[in-house]
This record gives structure tokens, sequence and C-alpha cells, in this order.
């Protein structure tokens, strides 16, 4: 399973005209761990998105090439669309709030989605589901499988998220944010967890962020992005020899406990950065 | 060296529960103290208790040798000012820059205005172009800009200053944090900073408190957490998630 | 003549940059920028711009009812009785032989004023009910929800037939009957509002200055509490001329000869089959106003939305 980008654009229309949010981005996706790191409005979520084509309706998207697992996304219908959607891969967001039906348990919830994709009995699925929420390191199965999701934190809420789209077993996850609003040590449970589930089930890893070394620690390789284009790609070992000022720019403004600075080095940005 | 702040035994209490308990510490005249810990673990609300927001506290508290109580006095006002974390909420959607640091000069009954609102823009490296603009015209980054000058424009003698970083951009986060640095020093504040992210913290404050679920674990200078001269686990455990997830400098150890 | 037109159209251009700019100089320019721009949202809607219009001209009609009316409003003429539309007598005559037109004109002004009225007593009261009880909290509070509680059960109709009953059948029966009904769902709009803003951190940031609880709920809380308000405003007023109409529909408003609409229905309705219009005029005439009103409010709601900013 490869996912191949080739000079992927999107635009969307402005009162001013056409905006081009995401200007010719290029990358391969095995069985891997990649990253893609940038500010609100460099347009990595813009990417991400488009692979499973879930981009609001007044996006247009163009690319060279935009397959997964050689299947045409730019040509392919609604209907081989949902066969990749869920099925092949899943999608977390950053707020499992939102993406969770707050009327109906959590297990009927991961219990639904597997039989849409798996078919099977309520027996079946409730099985799945318990054991799903054991893979999610959830340690009480049952009282979570029948709690709604208001009644979760933050971590716990994602952890079902997880469960939820790994029950078709994906060949591949998109995490849009998934940490952004946790604690810092949730944050390293969850991405660890991922880490783990994705390395066990052999799937590639799609993590979008705007957290630089967080990224890096959990990715194997990292895109960055600014302005809707990709300004630098590197192994996450390489992180701290990155060589485009904007990376570097980035690593260096950041406060750290091992290379304290007397006063921040700030970024300077560059408008040539984005062309 | 004269206790600007003194706190002993602070109790709060949020509806029915023991939000923050036995909290003691102290910050000396034109010290930047940081208090960090995860979420739950009181720091904000020892924070607003502090400036007088949540009324459901006892203990001492003494600000600049004054002893407060849960109705604060009209120099309290004057001397101590806050700084929040969402840039998004602590400013007046319908109210414009100028209207903001007009209303303290207004309350305290302070004059010349103009000239006041001016240098305090200018302290705070606004242009004066955004001087009548909403909040909704302005960038993150600015409008933390606008609540620091508001907290200043007074001239308090304490700035308490609730993850004051925390929503912003990290090369914003730059900025802002060497601004009030240097705010810091050429007009002699005293600091207390709450946070989560350990290096920010560190980066500005001498002295570090960390908490956990409402009471003190450790007391450490900025010094020591860096060298890692760490006395609690918990402490110890903050530190190296700190290096594992925070600080891409430390990673390269991981990886070598 | 054409470099007047090329100057005159620049000076306009000059006022829109001026009003759009995003570097006001003043706290004016900024106020006049943020309403201007509001405007032109508004602008943009036409089904609300329709209600605008047909608002205004209903308030111009009513202001200017009587420089347009063709005849005294009470002036009968047998001989003319139950005319249809005419030159003579645009919409025709009633059963007394007076101009349905000159009477609907007049009858606006009865209309809109007391819809202008008791809109200028409910919204400021539930606006400042609410938002103290919202900002106060405490017994403060339930008092004052109690007392709104008490208002809000309260049926229009049997008020207004109380009063009538307590006073005369009139005008000021209907404006009070409404009004004191018509305020609580204010109130509890004002505090909903208010315990979502008294959170915010801009609100801590204020009371960290000292200020007293009346200039927070006066001068920050109050303020952003009155978009909903307007647009509350804007689609109950559909409702006030509706009940107002119905209130003088049963004969507990004006009474006759006014050329009250719902009364002008009232007296005439049996003629509904033969002379249609004579009742069926006042009663467009309340569907267009209350339509309006709707619409104008729809319209209020799409730009006041916090989304759109």
């Amino acid at each position: 399973m490869e996912i191949n980008v080739s000079n992927l654009k999107v635009r969307f229309a402005s009162p001013a005209g056409e905006v081009e949010v995401v200007k010719g981005v290029s990358f391969r996706l095995g069985e891997e761990k990649l990253g893609i790191v940038g500010e609100s409005g460099s347009g990595k979520s813009l990417t991400a998105r488009s692979i499973l084509k879930l981009l609001p309706i007044q996006a247009r998207v163009s690319a060279d090439t935009l397959t997964f697992d050689g299947i045409d996304i730019q040509r392919a219908d609604e209907a081989q669309m949902r066969q990749i959607r869920g099925k092949r891969a899943g999608l977390i967001m950053q707020d499992p709030k939102y993406s969770l039906n707050p009327v109906m348990s959590v297990g009927a919830q991961i219990a639904e989605t597997w039989r849409a994709h798996r078919g099977g009995g309520r027996k079946e699925s409730l099985e799945a589901t318990l054991n799903l929420l054991d893979q999610v390191k959830i340690r009480d199965p049952r009282r979570v499988a029948a709690a709604y999701p208001t009644e979760l934190s933050g971590g716990m809420g994602q952890r079902v998220m997880i469960a939820m789209m790994l029950a078709p077993d994906p060949e591949m996850l998109i995490a849009d944010e998934p940490t952004s609003a946790l604690d810092v040590s949730v944050q390293a449970d969850i991405l660890r967890l991922l880490e783990g589930l994705v390395a066990e089930r052999g799937m590639a890893l799609l993590l979008i962020s705007h957290d630089l070394p967080l990224v890096s620690r959990f990715c194997d390789r990292v895109l960055v992005m600014y302005g809707g284009r990709v300004v630098e790609e590197l192994k996450a070992s390489e992180l701290t020899q990155a060589r485009h000022p904007y990376t570097r720019g980035l690593l260096e403004c950041m406060p750290s406990l091992a290379r304290p600075q007397a006063r921040l080095k700030t970024l300077e940005r560059s408008v040539a950065w984005s062309e | 060296m004269e206790r600007m702040i003194e706190v002993e035994n602070l109790n709060v209490r949020f509806g029915g529960f023991q939000a923050v308990k036995r909290v003691s510490f102290s910050v000396e005249k034109g010290e930047a103290f940081g208090l960090v810990g995860e979420s739950g673990s009181g720091k904000s609300t020892v924070l607003r208790a502090l400036a007088g927001l949540n009324g459901a506290w006892d203990g001492l508290v003494r600000i600049n040798g004054r002893a407060e109580g849960v109705k604060r006095s009209k120099a309290f006002y004057r001397d101590v000012q806050m700084v929040f974390q969402d840039p998004y909420g602590s400013l007046h959607p319908r109210q414009t820059v100028d209207r903001a640091l007009s209303e303290p000069l207004a309350i305290h009954g302070i004059k010349d205005a103009d000239s006041r609102i001016a240098r305090a823009m200018s302290e705070v490296a606004l242009p004066m172009s955004v001087r009548y603009r909403y909040p909704h015209q302005l960038s993150g980054g600015q409008r933390q800009r606008v609540a620091i000058a508001r907290a200043l424009i007074a001239g308090p003698k304490i700035l308490l200053l609730d993850e004051p970083t925390s929503a912003l951009d990290v090369s914003i986060q730059a900025e802002v944090l060497n601004l009030l640095g240097d705010l810091r020093a050429s007009l002699g504040l005293t600091y207390i900073m709450v946070g989560h992210n350990l290096a920010a913290v560190s980066h500005l404050c001498e002295q570090i408190t960390v908490m956990q679920s409402g009471e003190i674990v450790e007391s450490l200078s900025a010094a020591d957490l860096r060298e890692r001269r760490i006395e609690t686990s918990y402490t110890r455990h903050l530190r190296n998630l700190s290096d594992d997830i925070e600080d891409p400098f430390a990673n390269s150890a991981h990886f070598n | 003549m054409e470099t007047e037109t090329l100057s005159g159209n620049r000076t306009m251009s000059n006022w829109r940059n001026w009003v759009l700019t995003d570097t006001p100089q003043s706290r004016r320019q900024a106020t006049i920028g943020m309403i201007y721009r509001g405007w032109l949202q508004f602008s943009r809607n036409g089904l609300a711009m329709t209600g605008l219009i047909v608002l205004l001209a209903l308030f111009g009609l009513a202001i200017f009812a009587p420089s347009l009316a063709t005849h005294d409003p009470n002036a009968q003429d047998l001989a003319q009785r139950l005319a249809p539309p005419s030159a003579a007598h645009w919409f025709g005559t009633d059963q007394l032989g007076r101009d349905l037109y000159s009477r609907l004109l007049f009858g606006a002004r009865i209309t809109l004023g007391m819809a202008a009225l008791i809109v200028a007593i409910v919204a400021p009261v539930g606006l400042l009910v609410g938002s103290v009880a919202g900002y106060a909290g405490g017994w403060t509070d339930r008092i004052l929800m109690r007392i709104t509680d008490v208002f809000l059960a309260f049926p229009k109709l049997v008020l207004a037939l109380a009063f009538v009953a307590a006073l005369k059948p009139g005008l000021t029966s209907v404006v009070l009957a409404i009004a004191l009904t018509a305020w609580p769902p204010y109130a509890r709009l004002a505090r909903a509002e208010t315990l979502v803003i008294r959170e915010a951190d801009f609100v801590s940031a204020i009371r960290l200055t000292g200020a007293s609880a009346t200039r927070i709920v006066l001068r920050h809380i109050m303020p952003l509490c009155i978009s909903s308000v307007i647009v509350r405003v804007a689609l109950d007023v559909s409702g006030i001329v509706l009940t107002a109409a119905g209130l003088g529909f049963l004969g507990m408003g004006a009474q006759a000869p006014s050329p009250e609409w719902g009364a002008m229905i009232a007296s005439t309705r049996g003629f509904i089959l033969q002379q249609w219009w004579v009742p069926a005029i006042p009663g467009i005439a309340i569907f267009v106003a209350s339509f309006a009103f709707n619409l104008l409010g729809d319209g209020l709601r799409d730009v006041f939305d916090p989304k759109s900013e």
C-alpha cells in the first residue's frame, strides 16, 4: 500500500479571485510514519484530507498524481471513496467530543462501525468492541463501552476514537492534531499507543501537527510546510541538522531546558518561502 | 529584600471540591516565580485566587506587605494585574484597542490617557496603526500584546501570567516571552507565571514550583531543574516528558 | 459635466476607503467602519432588504399619513358605502362609506406606534433585569427570575381582558397587557447571555481593575447582549403586531371609529363574501407588516451571528 502525491494544489474561490492554499505538494507514504508540521494556515490539514477527498465543497483539487494503493483519487467516485474511507484509511481528529455521537454509548458506536465494515451480528461486534478497547489500553473496557462520550476525559475519548478507527482493520491512519487539546503526559501516552498499534498492524501513519518536537519524536520522516509549500523534508532523527531557514528558525525560537538562551531567537519570515 | 508576595496555607475550593490544599510560597520583589503542573494540578486556581477572582479561599495572602482579604483593597487593583491564556477571550469583542486601554485609566482616575495609551502601545511594540482596531482584526500575538499593555497601563508592580503563551504559535511565543523578559527588567516587575511547558516557564522564571492534585510537590531553581538536581519522582517524570516531546535539542540524544 | 461626475465618484470611493480602512485613526472612524461593514453584510441578503424597505415604507406612510391620505379617515359617505377600489377611493370604502386607504394609513400609525411603544418599554426592561440577574447571581438572581416567571405565566388575552375590565377598553389596555407579558423572554435571553459572558477572561480583566459591578454590567456586559435582543425584538414585533390586531379584533383595543387594523377587520368581517376587500385589506396590511419584521429579524440575526465575525 503506497500513497503517491505529486504536485497537489488546492484552491478556494474568494472575493479577490482564486486563492491557492496548497501550492504543489509532493510526497510518498509507505508503511511508515510520516509527519507534516506547519503553523495554522500552512495547508497541512488540507493536504492530508485531499487524500481521502474530505475537503469542503468550495475547494478545488488538482494534482499530477494522487493515488491510494494505485487507485486514482481524483477520478474515484463516491462509491469508490467510501470503500477507502474508514475501511482502508481512518481519520482521527482533534476533539473526540465532536467526532462521537453524544447520544449513543461509546460501545454501541464502535460496534456499529465494526458491523458496517465487517458484517456479523451483535454478539460478535460486542466482543470485538471489548477487544478493541483493550487494545487501546483501556483498563475497564466494559465500563467504558457503556459510557457516553461526554463522560470521558480527553485522553480516554481519543483512545475510543482510535479503537473505532481500527475496527475495520485499515491500512492507514491519518491523525490530524490528535493530541493538541491534551495534557503533556496524556499526549505522550496516546502517541506511544498509536506508535505501538501502527507497528503491530503494519500500518502507515500520517501525523499532522503544529508541534515540531512532538512529530519528530513519533515519526520516521517529517515534512515541514509553510504557506502551502513543503519547505523541507527530512528524517526525524536528523531534525536538529535541518537546513531550511524556516525549520531552523522554528527550532531555534523554542525555549529549551537542554540549551537555555538569555533571549529567544525570533523567526524572521520571508515571503520567498511560500513562492 | 522585601517580600512582594507571601502566601501561607492557601486553600481554595471549587464548588464542593478542594482544588488547592495548604499551598505556601513567597516571591521577592523583582523575582519571576513559576508554577508548573498538569491540568487539574491547581496552578491556575492558585493564580486566580491570588488575583481575587475566586472568593472561596482561606489562608494568608500578603501583597506588598498588606494582608488582603476576600474583598481586595483599592491599592491591590493598582499593584496587581493579570494576563490570561486565551488571546481570543481576553479582549472585549466590541471594544477597540484604544477603548480597552483607556478603561483601566478611567477606572483608576488617571488623566492624560492619550499619552499613556501611546506609551503602553510602544512598550509592547504595537504599531499605532492598530490603535482603533477591534480584536477580530488583530492576530493572536497582537491580541496578547494588547492584553499585556492593558495590564501594564496603570503601572502595576506585580503581573500574574496565566499560561500567556500556550495558545500562541511557537514563533509568536518566542516574541512574547522576550517581551515579558524585557518588561520585567525595564519596569522592575514581579512575576508569577503559570504554565505546563517547563522550558517556557524556566526561560522566564528563576524559581519553579511544581504542583500536583492541588498540592506543592517540589520547589527548585530553574538552574537545578536544568541540571537535573531534582528530588521528587514526579518532577523527574515531568522533566523527562519535557525532554521527550517538548524539546527538540534534548531529542538528539534520543536517537544517537 | 463629466469632471463633476468623475470627482463625485472619486469622493465616493474616498469615503468608502476611509470607512473600510483597516487602520482607523479615531474611535468614531472605527465605529462607523464596523457599522458600515455590518450594513454591507445585511444588504447582501435580498429578503432582509425587502423587509427593511417595506418597513421603511410603512413607517413613512404612517408618519406622513395626514399629507398622504386622500380623505378624512372618519368622514362618512353613506351613498358610497362598500364601493370597490376606484380612482376616487383607491382601496374602496367600508360599510359607512369611509375611505379605506386613508383609514389604513391612519391605522398604520396606531399599529406601528403601539408596536414601537411596547418595544421601547419591553426591551430595555428585560435587558436590564436579565443582565443584573445573570451577573449578580445568588438571591438577586433567584428573586428576579421568580418575578420573571410570574409575568411569563400570564396569558396576554386574559391579562388584556382584566385590564379592560379594570380600566376601560382602549390602546392603553392593549399596550399594558402586551408589555407586561412580553418582557420576560428578554430577561431570560439577557440572563442566559450574561451567564456565558460573565465567565470570559475580558470580564475577569475588568474586574481586576476594581471596576464596580454596575460599571461592568452597564458598560461591558449589556452592550454584548444588545445584538441578541435586537434580533429578538425584530422577530417578536411581528407577533406583537398580530397580538395587538387580535386584541383590537376582540374589541379590547382602540374603539370605533378609530381605524385600528384589527378593529377594522372585526367590524367588517360580515362582508367577507361579497365585498371581500373591506375586511381583507387591513388583514393584508397586518400580514405585510408582520412578515416584513420577520424578514428584517432574520437578516439582522445573520449579521449579528458571532460565527460570521
